[in-house]
């Protein structure tokens, strides 16, 4: 009933480190870092690796000692553990940012809209980039991509059903062969794919030939993924449905795998990703062509990658500067396919 | 049927142990053929009314995990199986609608009889049988991608059963009554299974099984992973869904064994498989059990 007891306290964080407890790491890292700066300008040791290399042990040794003499030897033990694993995560992140960095930066200066609506049919990588463009490069590569999708997620969806639901008969054995058809490299499904369709079969080099060749890389990848997402579903669901009077092909259809739904899409864009870029198994199957081809079954095609591949070989400074825009150009693309499948996915879940 | 039939006007009441005593006598010659084969039994059904297990047994693997069970459930009454854990009841439900078989290194033996017919006879449409035994597992399970109107109906769509809009409209709002969720639900139908509390998913995944009029309901712990108000929620709905079905449920709660149930079993596992020891009414295994186990279990000397 009193008043003074129903008064609320103002929300507060006490777990939070207040700022004068934070302020030492800040000071011991600023400190590393000048000496690290001060080491490599006044010693042998010189370029971004060393401030690398020197600025770990060092910031996480002088991290260490503070927190042993502040706070004792399990806060210090803490400290190096979250600076070693700090440091992955920043030593992960580097890459990343350095390769959109550096692709942005190189890939702009060759980018117009001639890039985009013209071919090399009557241009060559030596030539001034302004003439010439990539138009028959990007439509091959997602003639490719999109073959493979069809092929490459109907059948590593439906072999990871059969190893996850099914458990049939081989299931080992397939599993087995899954992993180790995820080993091969890219080069040899490309080779198999030119001496087991092309040099046998009336089939000659075209999209559709190199797109077989990308889906014996794409499906395991496919495959494992969707696994790895239908293992996480509760074995609670399955039983639900089963239970209900429901066949197993319709708990798997109707609960499994809406269920997995997100999860299953992921699993394509990591099948995706697998074979956008790949070059080697395009050397044997799509022929490289210059000129648009619109047509992925019948001529020769070309694709990023391979575009890629020819500009940097060629090595004068135009075909090197060609070869940028193109690493630009299937970075976007790659970017904007994820960002569908994301947008697809998740809308018709939010529909439902 | 007409035997069931008749008994129905009776059981719609209320349900008093004269109820019980008034079905014992009608199925008395029954019993009285398998006392003569010496197994353990309170009664026996009329025919074509309920199910029975014959001689059941269930392994896993080389593990014996449950020995010789022969026990009848009537029609129109709640059967709990209470016992430790481990003793083999929750494997005895899951051979009643045959979902032991999912276990992989899962073995069976013996007869579940519904409605006289053998479910493991060869030829047997397992999904059939699965229509007419309903399921509700310990852990409140609706389908995650399905709106809680959805979830009721899902069994419809999982087992192809057509059905025009008005009728699927009237089957959900009557499930969902059965079930005692209705007033909480009924103006977000479209909202997701897993936005209700556990409780609440508990009665949903209930009404859902209701949806495809099963015969027979079998519930494992349904209440185990639930707070107590939930759990007398879902007791009122057991007793008021009793007078049409036949339910079965194994509970870790004796209190509970004793406020729902009609019938008693209990089953006791010491080292070797688990074993049906002893059923009964209720009231007797709890007041004047027969087997000193029994006694000492109820009266928590044990277990």
């Amino acid at each position: 009933m009193s008043t003074v007891n129903t008064q609320i306290p103002a929300p507060a964080r006490p777990w939070q480190k207040t700022p004068r407890e934070v302020m030492p790491t800040v000071i011991i890292l600023v400190l590393s870092l000048l000496t690290v700066t001060a080491i490599v300008e006044f010693t042998e040791l010189k370029g971004k690796l060393a401030y690398f290399l020197l600025f770990l042990p060092l910031g996480t040794g002088a991290q260490f000692f503070w927190a042993r003499y502040k706070y004792g030897v399990k806060a210090a033990k803490d400290v190096i553990a979250s600076s070693i694993m700090m440091t992955g995560a920043i030593a992960v992140f580097i890459p990343v940012i350095s390769i959109v960095v550096t692709t942005f930066a190189k890939g702009i200066p060759g980018i117009s809209i001639a890039l985009f609506t013209n071919d090399m049919g009557e241009a060559s990588f030596v030539d001034p980039v302004g003439s010439g463009g990539l138009l028959h490069a990007i439509v091959g590569t997602l003639f490719l991509i999109l073959i493979s999708v069809l092929i490459s997620v109907p059948m590593g969806m439906l072999t990871a059903l059969y190893l996850t639901e099914i458990r049939g008969p081989g299931s080992r054995f397939i599993q087995f062969m899954v992993q180790a058809m995820s080993g091969v490299p890219s080069v040899v499904a490309g080779l198999f794919i030119f001496s087991a369709v092309i040099l046998t079969t009336p089939l000659d080099t075209s999209g559709f030939v190199a797109s077989l060749a990308l889906s014996i890389l794409m499906i395991p990848t496919v495959t494992r993924a969707s696994q790895e997402v239908l293992l996480l579903i509760p074995n609670d669901l399955r039983e639900a449905g089963l239970a209900m009077g429901a066949t197993q092909w319709r708990t798997v259809a109707m609960i499994v795998v809406p269920a997995a739904k997100s999860g299953l899409i992921t699993a394509s864009i990591l099948g995706v990703a697998r074979i956008a870029g790949e070059t080697a198994p395009l050397i044997f199957t799509l022929g490289g062509a210059d000129k648009l081809n619109t047509n992925p079954v019948y001529g020769i095609q070309s694709a990023l990658p391979f575009y890629i591949w020819t500009g940097f070989r060629l090595g004068t400074p135009e075909s090197v500067q060609r070869s940028w825009s193109g690493i630009l150009v299937l970075l976007v693309i790659v970017l904007i396919l994820f960002t569908l499948a994301r947008v697809v996915g998740s809308n018709s879940k939010a529909a439902k | 049927m007409t035997t069931s039939n008749e008994n129905s006007t009776s059981n719609g009441k209320e349900r008093d142990p004269k109820m019980n005593a008034d079905q014992g006598v009608k199925t008395n010659s029954l019993s009285a053929v398998a006392n003569a084969r010496g197994e353990k039994k309170v009664g026996s059904n009329p025919m074509g009314s309920g199910l029975e297990a014959r001689g059941v047994h269930a392994w896993f693997g080389k593990h014996h995990a449950l020995s010789n069970v022969t026990l009848d459930f009537f029609s129109g009454t709640v059967t709990a199986l209470i016992g430790p854990s481990g003793c083999g009841k929750s494997t005895f439900i899951r051979t009643l609608n045959r979902m032991h078989e999912f276990i992989p290194s899962a073995a069976f033996a013996g007869e579940v009889l519904l409605d006289g017919k053998d479910v493991y006879e060869k030829g047997t449409d397992v999904t059939k049988i699965r229509l007419q035994i309903g399921m509700v597992f310990q852990k409140p399970n609706p389908f995650p991608s399905m709106t809680i109107g959805e979830n009721v109906l899902s069994g419809l769509h999982l087992s192809q059963i057509k059905m025009g809009k008005s009728e699927k409209e009237e089957l959900l709002e009557s499930c969902l009554v059965r079930a005692g969720l209705w007033n909480e639900v009924k103006d977000r139908l479209n909202a997701h299974g897993g936005s209700l509390s556990g409780g609440q998913q508990q009665r949903l995944c209930i009404a859902r099984s209701l949806a495809v009029n099963p015969k027979v309901l079998l519930m494992d712990e349904p209440c185990s992973a639930l707070d107590p108000g939930s759990t007398l929620r879902i007791e009122e709905t057991i007793s008021q869904l009793s007078s049409t079905m036949t339910i079965v449920i194994v509970t870790h709660n004796m209190q509970q064994a004793a406020r729902v149930s009609d019938y008693t079993g209990f089953f006791l596992s010491d080292g070797g498989p688990g074993e049906l020891i002893e059923t009964g009414p209720t009231a007797q295994i709890f007041s004047r059990p027969r087997d000193e186990r029994t006694e000492n279990y109820v009266s928590g000397r044990f277990g």
